[in-house]
């Protein structure tokens, strides 16, 4: 019971992020940035908490800058039609750099923000928001107007071109709502998962949520499956820690720790052969 | 006069010119439909049908001239004006995503008329759910008003024959209300019942009012379907006809800017020789049904003898593709998963595969094989090279190119000088990149290539796909031509004309099966549009 408890808990970011990463890959956006994007939320998500002292104070800064982070994104692969992966990568390794730079400049260390009182943190809501926005995904996805859009530029661009909606102004709010939805996700883990941002602490949470994706076929209900498969893997991994397997000493504590990119491999490699990526999937669009 | 003369045209193309870096696609088009007819546009591949359309379709600006919807001066500057306007455009390759359903591709775009008026008014139109059953209803209408058939409306696109798919296209602009429907080649695909089907449709819709301007390259299709006809060629409007005061010859001659041989009259058949092809038995399983839609072959067994045309009619994706691969590249059905071929095939006097073995692509080329490609872009030349290194291909290890290992570059060019003289290869310059050449120069230089080693078995997949009316002719002689020097040729095409004109012995697939055999002369285009469209087997 507490291993579920513990599971929806952990699994909390990775479903925001895999959401985020669902809504701009089914545009046709390959998104490897989720990781950079979290990461830059759960910094600013954290730094506004404690600045605050209100977690949805947090929570909205982190999407602000996720929102931020992915327009700088969407314009170095939409607007000027780079590749997304290297693109992905910029992303991640500025995130990567930018994040302890900044802590340094408002706090005064190097790679952390001070830790936040219970009250700067939230207690259910996120695990609650993830859940009600999987549900609400699958349903714009499958019977609105916009979440059909966002279908076929993805899939067929030319096709949403030739009827008349613009592809990549669909291609751009959608990376928009990538960002804002893995801003959110790197927030659960400052300032709900943990009490403080840390230096890397997405840990590639966001490749995770990407290897979520891919597992789930880019549908949320088994996208959002797939997450709490990776959660599970991650808090047994944290129950699992210093239990004694064998003869007196307790098992390293890395090798439990590898348990969550374990399964990341297994389901990566056992499964994806058998997913189906939207045909337009990292093609740049260009009218005519 | 009848009164669509003196009616406001519904569409006009007043002096339309348009360049793209420099070249001058369009030059001073002029164009007028009559309010509902059919008006053709004819012309070869770069004459500008496209980029015209294009113009009055609002993907590209016009950078000069004038474009008038029933009298009315019209700029737009997207596709969306266009089809508020009226306008409808049905492409080659078909705007339709594969695994989402008819219904969905249908309402693409327009979902907001679908969905319920009045209830949920404070939710954004692009968040409201899309009114499922109340689109059904207004599709089953329009379909049955037109006469648009078997559409079923929850099922796959991907998973539809091409010819529904394309009534699909149609459909789609019906419920945007378009008036003004354009197709681009849309014949390309279908079986010759399916074109019936089409064109029957098309002119029920022109007598219920609509407009429709129809591209192609097909004159018989034109002579047929249409009601005027108006001539492209070098981005310029060199003739408009109304269709019942023309012929074919007028138009080819139109067309093409010279008299132009439509009936390459194919030399009786030397005497026949020994068999360059033969194959005994020959099965294709693969294991799921779903792999890329891959057709069978299912125990095909035939000769092709030197000094012969055999030629294989089908729809496109019957198992064509499959046979060439399979006669090309044995080797890759060993080694994959995929080990579901079957049978033995003797190529030129060597066994290429068996159930014991298999040869190499590159082992079969040696034995002297010439290949006309289906897909000339993937399969038949670097794009990105020079026409020379394109020349090469394939012949890096052999003599004169090669001395001691290394590439001659004075045999190499002088052979290739020879030979885009030889072929007519236009513009006579080696350096340039192939991907820069027309689709028809292209295919002559593949042909030179491969004709130039005097193959003596020669597989040409489609080889006049996508080429202009002179190149087509030029390329049947040359086909003809080492015919009667005494190669075998194995003709793939989906194009009846050339398989009627070319072959001397026709098979017909379906399926992955041979389904009817003729000889020379037996066959008619209705006898083989029957078996094509897997009618029954002969």
């Amino acid at each position: 019971m507490e291993v579920i408890a513990s599971m929806l808990r952990v699994a909390t970011p990775l479903l925001f992020a895999a959401l985020g990463g669902m809504v701009s890959e089914r545009a046709g956006v390959v998104n490897i940035a989720l990781e950079g994007m979290m990461l830059i939320g759960a910094f600013a998500g954290a730094a506004v908490a404690y600045t605050t002292q209100s977690p949805w104070l947090g929570a909205g800064a982190a999407m602000l800058a996720g929102v931020f982070i992915a327009a700088f994104y969407g314009l170095i692969v939409i607007q000027l039609r780079a590749n997304q992966i290297i693109g992905g990568t910029a992303i991640n390794m500025l995130a990567a750099g930018l994040t302890p730079f900044l802590s340094k400049i408002f706090f005064d260390v190097t790679g952390n923000t001070p830790s936040l009182p219970m009250e700067a943190r939230f207690q259910y809501a996120p695990m609650i928001a993830a859940w009600v926005l999987v549900i609400g995904a699958w349903f714009w996805l499958k019977y609105t107007p916009s979440g059909t859009w966002v279908r076929f530029a993805g899939e067929k661009p030319e096709a949403l071109e030739s009827a008349g909606v613009r592809v990549n102004r669909v291609r751009w709010i959608s990376v928009l709502i990538s960002g804002c939805l893995a801003g959110l996700g790197g927030a659960s883990l400052s300032i709900f998962l943990a009490s403080s941002f840390s230096r890397n602490m997405t840990a590639g949470r966001g490749f995770m949520a990407l290897a979520a994706l891919i597992f789930g076929r880019w549908m949320p209900i088994p996208t959002a499956i797939a997450c709490l498969l990776f959660g599970f893997a991650d808090a047994a991994q944290i129950r699992l820690q210093g239990v004694v397997l064998w003869g007196a000493e307790p098992v390293p504590v890395q090798f439990i720790q590898i348990l969550p990119y374990l399964a990341t491999i297994l389901v990566l490699a056992g499964f994806v052969g058998q997913s189906r990526a939207p045909k337009s999937l990292g093609l740049p669009f260009k009218k005519g | 006069m009848t009164s669509a003369d003196k009616a406001v045209p519904a569409v006009e193309l007043r002096g339309l010119s348009k360049a793209f870096n420099g070249f001058a696609a369009n030059t001073d088009v002029n164009l007028l439909v009559r309010p509902g007819t059919i008006h053709a546009i004819i012309g070869e591949n770069g004459a500008g049908k496209s980029t015209a359309m294009k113009l009055l379709y609002g993907i590209h600006k016009p950078d000069k001239g004038e474009i008038r919807i029933r009298g009315e001066t019209k700029v737009w500057k997207t596709p969306a004006e266009a089809i508020a306007c009226g306008i409808g455009m049905v492409h080659q390759h078909f705007m339709l995503a594969g695994p989402y359903s008819a219904l969905e591709n249908i309402l693409l775009g327009v979902e907001s008329s679908a969905s319920a008026e009045g209830r949920a008014s404070f939710i954004p139109k692009f968040l409201r759910p899309v009114g499922r059953s109340r689109a059904i209803r207004q599709l089953d209408e329009i379909s049955s008003q037109y006469g648009l058939k078997g559409i079923p409306w929850d099922t796959e696109v991907e998973a539809l024959p091409v010819g529904v798919q394309q009534r699909i296209e149609i459909l789609k602009l019906l419920y945007q209300n378009a008036s003004i429907l354009i197709l681009d080649e849309p014949t390309a695909v279908l079986t010759p019942q399916e074109t019936v089907e089409l064109f029957m449709n098309l002119k029920k819709l022109a007598a219920e009012g609509k407009s429709i301007l129809i591209i192609t390259h097909k004159l018989k299709e034109v002579m047929n379907l249409s009601d005027d006809v108006t001539v492209l060629r070098g981005g310029r409007v060199v003739g408009c006809r109304r269709t019942p005061e023309t012929n074919i010859e007028e138009l080819a001659g139109l067309m093409v800017g010279r008299k132009v041989n439509l009936q390459v009259a194919a030399p009786p058949a030397p005497v026949l020789g020994p068999a360059v092809l033969a194959l005994k038995n020959v099965s294709l399983k693969t294991r799921s049904v779903h792999e890329t839609g891959m057709h069978r072959l299912n125990d095909l067994s035939f000769e092709v003898r030197s000094g012969e045309v055999v030629g294989i009619a089908g729809v496109e994706g019957n198992g064509q593709s499959e046979l060439l691969h399979v006669l090309l590249h044995p080797l890759e059905f060993c080694k994959s998963r995929d080990g579901g071929l079957s049978g033995e095939i003797n190529c030129l006097g060597s066994v290429t595969h068996d159930a014991r073995r298999s040869l190499s692509t590159k082992r079969i080329r040696d034995l002297g094989v010439g290949i006309i490609p289906e897909d000339r872009h993937k399969e038949g030349l670097l794009l990105e090279r020079s026409v020379e290194d394109n020349f090469l291909l394939g012949q890096e290890t052999r003599k004169p190119f090669s001395v001691s290992g290394f590439i001659s570059g004075g045999a190499l060019r002088a052979a290739a000088n020879v030979a885009i003289e030889k072929y007519d290869v236009r513009p006579r310059n080696l350096t340039i990149e192939a991907g820069n050449l027309s689709g028809g120069n292209q295919q002559k230089l593949i042909i030179a290539r491969e004709f130039e080693q005097s193959p003596r078995f020669i597989i040409a997949a489609q080889p006049t796909r996508g080429v202009d009316v002179g190149a087509i002719e030029f390329i049947h002689q040359k086909i003809l031509l080492a015919r009667t020097a005494g190669a075998g040729v194995l003709l793939i095409s989906s194009e009846l004309d050339e398989i009627l004109a070319l072959s001397d012995r026709i098979l017909v697939m379906y399926g992955g099966k041979i389904v009817a055999r003729f000889q020379r002369g037996e066959a008619t285009e209705q006898a083989l549009g029957l078996y094509m469209g897997g009618a029954g087997s002969k």
